[in-house]
């Protein structure tokens, strides 16, 4: 049994394993063990700033994307299954288009002579064109749109389990509907909410191309930190301590939550 | 009964409105590639092809689409062996580690892709595979992976494995009874994870922008670098290609599972 698993094992260990080790060596050690990388990730403002943007970017786009997805889910869960499964397509839809290709769809949406400001200008909403794309508001509405669906899908997979009997007790005991829904629903599906939200933060921690294309170049998030230090300045030592940071923040996260939820509910494997 | 209420009103304007939100960049793109403006305008002005005759006659584009194909045939040829070995083998053992290796086939879904594309990229840069077909297609096996493993032991749970032991028992060794028996019954969730593998390779875009180069350039990596200088409307029909093959693609695999389930 083991040797049918070692070539897949064999393959992450090589691809994923010891490149994500070889960054954590990196970071420590160059002609000599080093704090060097970390000191600078730590009191230098360019670094820290970065981090506190994304983190900041990270929770908006988290809040945005639970305040869009949870009425989506809370509609499939509650209409008939033909409309149910309709709903649930047209949110897996984008899922599997590319995220280039969903970046771009972005661009030509927003930008200056795109088609929103097109539209605006034609029922003379605005004079001069708004200023949606390269900048963090464009970045915050493309990433969003790309990790909605990992909102939806656990949300609507924890509220499918609520059983309904208790909606209807609630009712019959002459609760409102409002008050059932926040008294008795709500809670039963904060499960969901957590799992959604974890998993839509962590991937916007470590974010890389809708902020690379629509960001302008202001916004820069950890991943362009990462890039930039690689492409641009071969700080490998300090591109290295980035990610070393990065990942043990995205894995602290997984972590915590571990505590509340179990983690196959985060991945989508029920 | 509260088919009418306020609030039930208010929650169907919403959901219409974030699933408009949704759709509306996938749907977008078709009509600007079919557009005859050099400039994005919507309505476009006219039909034309010439966006993809400007695609299909660039040798730049055309190299880096049989690049991609390439890369993407190879990623499922190599990882849906792979995945339904491992994912078989975890889910026959009882041994404990199967457990930790389960959770390590999972880690491409787990670390942040910018940081295996950097980490792969030092590996790559020490071992000379930097800019090479192998080691873009080693990449992709590595990201496609958990499709396979996943989707082929969501096959595996609805499956019976006495079946096999019955094989087992009326002579066949291991390997026929599993080609005999187990793999017909899993099949449409092996092809679902291939076609995930698939597409997960022709899409990745991270990865390749850190370790490809020169001739070897994946479709991804040229529209990315294209992006970031002007917009240039010849994207607009690689992307309703690219598109058109995903939910092809998707289609095919969910029809697939549909006739397993």
């Amino acid at each position: 049994m083991l040797a049918l698993v070692s070539p897949a094992l064999l393959v992450i260990l090589a691809l994923i394993v010891l490149p994500v080790g070889w960054l954590a060596w990196q970071s420590i050690y160059h002609d000599g063990f080093t704090v060097e990388n970390y000191r600078r990730v730590f009191t230098e403002d360019v670094y820290w700033r970065s981090f506190a943007l994304t983190f900041e970017i990270s929770l908006a786009v988290t809040v945005i994307a639970l305040l869009l997805g949870y009425p989506v889910a809370y509609l499939a869960n509650s209409v008939p299954k033909g409309w149910s499964i309709l709903i649930l397509s047209l949110v897996v839809l984008p899922f599997w288009t590319s995220v280039l290709v969903r970046a771009y769809a972005w661009l030509v949406l927003l930008q200056r002579s795109g088609v929103i400001n097109q539209f605006l200008r034609y029922l003379d909403v605005i004079s001069e064109p708004l200023a949606l794309v390269h900048n963090t508001f464009g970045t915050v509405v493309a990433t969003v749109h790309i990790l909605l669906p990992f909102m939806v899908l656990p949300l609507y997979a924890t509220m499918q389990k609520i059983p309904n009997d208790l909606m209807q007790a609630g009712a019959s005991l002459g609760a409102s509907p409002s008050l059932t829904f926040f008294r008795v629903f709500l809670p039963l599906s904060l499960p969901g909410v957590l799992a959604g939200c974890t998993m839509v933060f962590v991937l916007c921690l470590g974010f890389y191309i809708t902020p690379e294309l629509l960001g302008g170049g202001r916004t820069v998030m950890v991943s362009m930190l990462v890039s930039r230090n690689v492409e641009l300045y071969n700080q490998f030592g300090a591109a290295s301590a980035v990610a070393v940071v990065l990942l043990l923040s995205v894995l602290a996260i997984f972590f915590v939550v571990s505590r509340f939820i179990s983690l196959d509910r985060v991945l989508g494997q029920k | 009964m509260m088919r009418a209420s306020p609030a039930r009103i208010a929650l169907y304007v919403i959901s219409a409105l974030v699933l408009i939100y949704l759709i509306l960049p996938v749907l977008i793109i078709a009509p600007i590639s079919f557009s005859s403006a050099r400039f994005l305008t919507f309505p476009p002005p006219s039909f034309s092809l010439r966006w993809y005759q400007q695609y299909f006659s660039n040798p730049a584009w055309m190299q880096a689409t049989q690049v991609t194909l390439t890369v993407a045939l190879l990623t499922v040829v190599i990882a849906t062996p792979f995945g339904v070995a491992a994912a078989y083998a975890i889910s026959q053992s009882k041994l404990r580690i199967m457990r930790l290796i389960h959770m390590a086939l999972l880690l491409p879904l787990v670390v942040p892709i910018i940081i295996t594309a950097v980490g792969i990229f030092f590996v790559y840069a020490r071992i000379g595979l930097v800019a090479t077909m192998p080691g873009l297609v080693l990449a992709n096996v590595m990201l496609g992976l958990p499709y396979v493993v996943i989707s082929v032991l969501a096959g595996l749970q609805s499956f019976d494995p006495a079946q096999e032991m019955v094989a087992r028992s009326l002579g066949m060794n291991r390997l026929r009874s599993f080609f005999a028996v187990t793999l017909p019954q899993i099949k449409s969730s092996v092809v679902a994870g291939g076609i995930f593998a698939f597409i997960s390779a022709m899409d990745e875009t991270i990865v390749a922008l850190f370790i490809s180069g020169g001739q070897y350039q994946p479709l991804t990596k040229r529209m990315f670098t294209a992006l970031r200088d002007e917009i240039d409307p010849t994207i607009a029909a690689i992307s309703t290609l690219m598109t058109a093959a995903s939910f092809m693609l998707v289609l095919l695999a969910s029809a697939r599972q549909k006739r397993s389930g």
